[in-house]
């Protein structure tokens, strides 16, 4: 919002002329790539209406889509409720004054920080039933997978914020008497939970991304259901791909947005985490600058 | 205020991993002594792990599957007193297939999954119930006619597959586009990235009838290996191997085997073939 | 551990983690390069460029890598026919070098756009009174500051691609992931030491460049 208007000046007549000419030449130009696009799909037959046709059939949505959005949509909110949990209980323990529970809880997060979900999640379906002598349900794997993962980014970013509430605040609490646990419960989750919303929700946006990869076990997600098994049906691989993906964008936009509501809301309400606040000379692997923690896996 | 709404997350957060650990526990039992057939007599219930994208074998279709080896599914579970409603269709894929048998995911794998050696180390095989052959599945107007002709040619098929594994040893002039199930095949080879797709004959012809590629591929019909089709179950249960092998001869001569062929793949026209019941295995006897 | 004294097995997991780390270069100059043009689309003052900018990183920061690189092959490999080698292999892995930039560069453009944010509006107004353009603000005053508090995000951002380096996987390269799907297969029993050796590796190679960008980024933040 304050970027755009505040690197330039209002454009006045000559700037104006020449940004409308600028915009006609680039909008021709990107126009005239997706007519291209367009036209090398339609080359290779991916247009022709026995490729679409199952996307009129209710059957295609109540059976394939719908059931895979289902199962997308259940096994991220099982996932962000459990990466929360875990986030909340390890930015604790990190904290902690202990060493034999902040340095464990430390390597944990750096660990599963580290390691591909993709690995996570294969391992946790073929692998921990060997350890557990029982079966992990492919739901648990993909569950446990986008947990243990994003659970430990969540946790470095619940760090970032506590240790950003004013060292003062804390002070205060002990002064009046207050002791650790209620100083954490009381004073510093809470207001790190508040200033890390956004933050904690893009973090979601890439968990409800990541349900995708659940097609390593063949958990029947969207990805699985609306693009592997339909085409398997159909035949139309392309079409369904497309399909797919407006839904992904789609669902995934609307979280997004929610974010920058939620954003906007925190920034009108009177508390609200000082930019650049890093500690000088402090070993973190994290320092946030304004920008977001969120990391973009797959 | 503030709190309560944390401790919310909190306590739900602690009840979904509750459910979880029941969740857990319901699928536990079953896998003990009494094998396949023990459970089925107890529970009146099999887990089958079939393929999910395989048309006329095994072909998820919204929440049903169908296909033959769904149908033979269906005998074994009948032969067992375990009604149709009683059976929980799992998809497993190539390479899952073992995994999903030593750990208990399910109790049988009845997924066009070819009965050799290096399997029965570590489960056990009741049937087959179907011989099928390696074979090449080519456009229409090809000119390929068996595997032989494949040098420099490219070849896709299921990584950890017996057909992948047998381009790379015996063709290994053949380039080899891996994925992890065929349908990813099929538009490689419309689209002419890939000459051929190689699987076995039965699953090719199921691809070729296939409405939308009507016309479009043919099988070259020169199989090069034996696939005898088994049925996968826990390496120690040879009761329940024995069982089974029971159930198919039974159903080789009751006529529900022929019933089986022609609800499914039988409807292109081929006539079933005959179930070879002295070829059944030993269940790991020697 | 006689899994990987196994020449043959070792092999297999040495070539995959070097295509992992071939993805991430590659992957990751190109994306550079692309989110550094996004982002002075963004924030330039031509709204159809703001907007072309904006569509890109909603639909690629929204859309799962996995669909993403899955279009590289059968959009525009098998479909609309773009082969970029006759070896198989280097094909794929072009392939997966477009998908993986063109997702990660979404992320570079919101990185470097957050960064601008941090830079006080006071010293761009200042820039504008003694009669700068856009492009001389953005590049003598905005965005050497914005440089130095990108560098913990770009860190981040690096550490994510490399791990996503392992979803090429699913178009048939035999980068690490596929390599230990296949051990795993081949040696069940052998799963947990197979999964700590990956696992291991990846986590020798991320965790200290993930501190190396945290010291970087406290070295050079702009003191304020």
């Amino acid at each position: 919002m304050s970027t755009s208007s505040v690197l330039y000046d209002h454009p006045g007549p000559r700037a104006r002329i020449r940004n409308t000419v600028l915009s006609v030449i680039f909008g021709v130009a990107v126009l005239a790539l997706l007519y291209w696009l367009y036209r090398k799909f339609d080359q290779a037959g991916q247009w022709e209406a026995w490729l679409w046709k199952p996307f009129a059939d209710p059957k295609t949505w109540t059976q394939f889509v719908l059931p895979g959005l289902w199962a997308t949509l259940k096994a991220a909110s099982v996932g962000m409720l459990l990466s929360l949990a875990f986030g909340i209980v390890f930015a604790v323990g990190r904290l902690s004054n202990h060493w034999w529970i902040s340095v464990p809880a430390g390597a944990v997060v750096e660990f599963f920080r580290a390691v591909p979900l993709l690995l996570m999640i294969f391992f946790v379906f073929y692998g921990l039933p060997w350890v557990l002598k029982q079966p992990v349900s492919a739901f648990w794997a993909v569950v446990i997978g986008l947990t243990l993962y994003n659970g430990s980014v969540l946790a470095e970013a619940f760090r970032a914020g506590i240790r950003s509430v004013p060292g003062g605040q804390s002070e205060a609490a002990y002064a009046i008497g207050m002791r650790k646990t209620q100083v954490m419960q009381l004073i510093l989750i809470p207001q790190a939970a508040r200033a890390m919303l956004p933050i904690i929700v893009s973090q979601l946006v890439v968990l409800l991304k990541d349900t995708a990869l659940g097609y390593i076990v063949a958990y029947p997600e969207l990805l699985q259901r609306g693009v592997n098994d339909l085409a398997a049906n159909y035949g139309n691989i392309i079409p369904a791909a497309m399909v797919i993906a407006v839904i992904y964008i789609v669902i995934n936009s609307l979280l997004t947005a929610f974010a920058g509501w939620l954003d906007r809301r925190s920034r009108m309400r009177a508390f609200r985490v000082p930019k650049q606040t890093a500690p000088a000379g402090a070993a973190d692997s994290t320092p946030e600058g304004g920008a977001t923690v969120s990391e973009p896996q797959g | 205020m503030r709190m309560k709404r944390m401790a919310a997350v909190v306590a739900v957060a602690g009840l979904a991993v509750a459910m979880a650990a029941c969740g857990g526990d319901s699928d536990e039992g079953g896998n003990g002594a009494g094998g396949v057939v023990g459970k089925a007599e107890s529970q009146k219930k099999l887990i089958i792990g079939v393929k999910a994208d395989q048309p006329g074998l095994g072909l998820q279709t919204g929440s049903q599957y169908e296909g033959f080896d769904i149908e033979i599914g269906k005998i074994i579970a009948k032969g067992l007193g375990v009604e149709e409603s009683g059976i929980e269709w799992k998809t497993t894929v190539s390479a899952n297939r073992e995994p999903f048998i030593e750990q208990g995911t399910v109790d049988l794998v009845v997924a066009t999954y070819t009965i050799n050696d290096e399997r029965k180390q570590k489960i056990n095989f009741a049937g087959p119930y179907y011989v099928a052959g390696q074979d090449l599945l080519v456009k229409t107007d090809s000119t390929l006619t068996g595997p032989d002709q494949l040098a420099g040619k490219t070849v896709c098929s299921v990584s950890g597959s017996t057909p992948a594994k047998r381009i790379t040893e015996n063709h290994p002039d053949a380039k080899l586009e891996q994925f992890d199930s065929y349908s990813k095949c099929l538009p490689l080879l419309e689209n002419g990235q890939v000459d051929a797709v190689t699987t076995d004959d039965i699953i090719l012809a199921g691809y070729a009838a296939q409405d939308q590629y009507a016309g479009k591929f043919k099988v070259v019909g020169s199989t090069f290996s034996d696939e005898p089709y088994g049925i996968g179950l826990k390496k120690d249960d040879t009761a329940g191997c024995e069982k089974i092998n029971e159930i198919l001869k039974a159903a080789a001569t009751d006529g529900s085997y022929k019933a089986a062929w022609d609800a499914t793949l039988g409807k292109s026209g081929t006539p079933a073939p005959e179930l070879d019941t002295t070829k059944l295995t030993h269940c790991g006897a020697v | 551990m006689h899994v990987f004294t196994d020449p043959k097995n070792f092999d297999a997991y040495v070539s995959g983690f070097l295509w992992i780390l071939k993805l991430t270069g590659a992957s990751a100059a190109c994306a550079l390069v692309l989110g550094v043009l996004l982002a002075a689309m963004r924030v330039s003052p031509v709204p159809v460029l703001r907007g072309f900018g904006a569509g890109w990183v909603n639909i690629f920061r929204n859309t799962p890598l996995t669909l993403v690189i899955f279009f590289c092959y059968f959009g525009l490999y098998s479909t609309l026919g773009l082969s970029l080698s006759q070896e198989l292999d280097l094909n794929r892995y072009w392939l997966g070098v477009i998908g993986l930039s063109t997702y990660t560069a979404a992320f570079v453009c919101e990185a470097i756009r957050s960064g601008i944010n941090t830079v006080p509006t006071g010293q761009a107004e200042a820039a504008r009174a003694i009669g700068l353009s856009f492009a001389q603000t953005l590049r003598i005053v905005v965005l050497p500051q914005a440089a130095r508090s990108v560098i913990a995000p770009f860190g981040s951002i690096l550490i994510a691609l490399c791990k996503n380096a392992t979803i090429v996987g699913t178009i048939g390269l035999m980068e690490s992931s596929n390599v230990m799907k296949d051990l795993i297969n081949s040696y069940g029993n052998a799963v947990i030491p197979i999964f700590l050796v990956f696992a291991g590796t990846f986590a020798a190679l991320l965790i200290p460049t993930g501190y190396f960008f945290g010291w970087l980024a406290n070295k050079l933040a702009v003191k304020r």
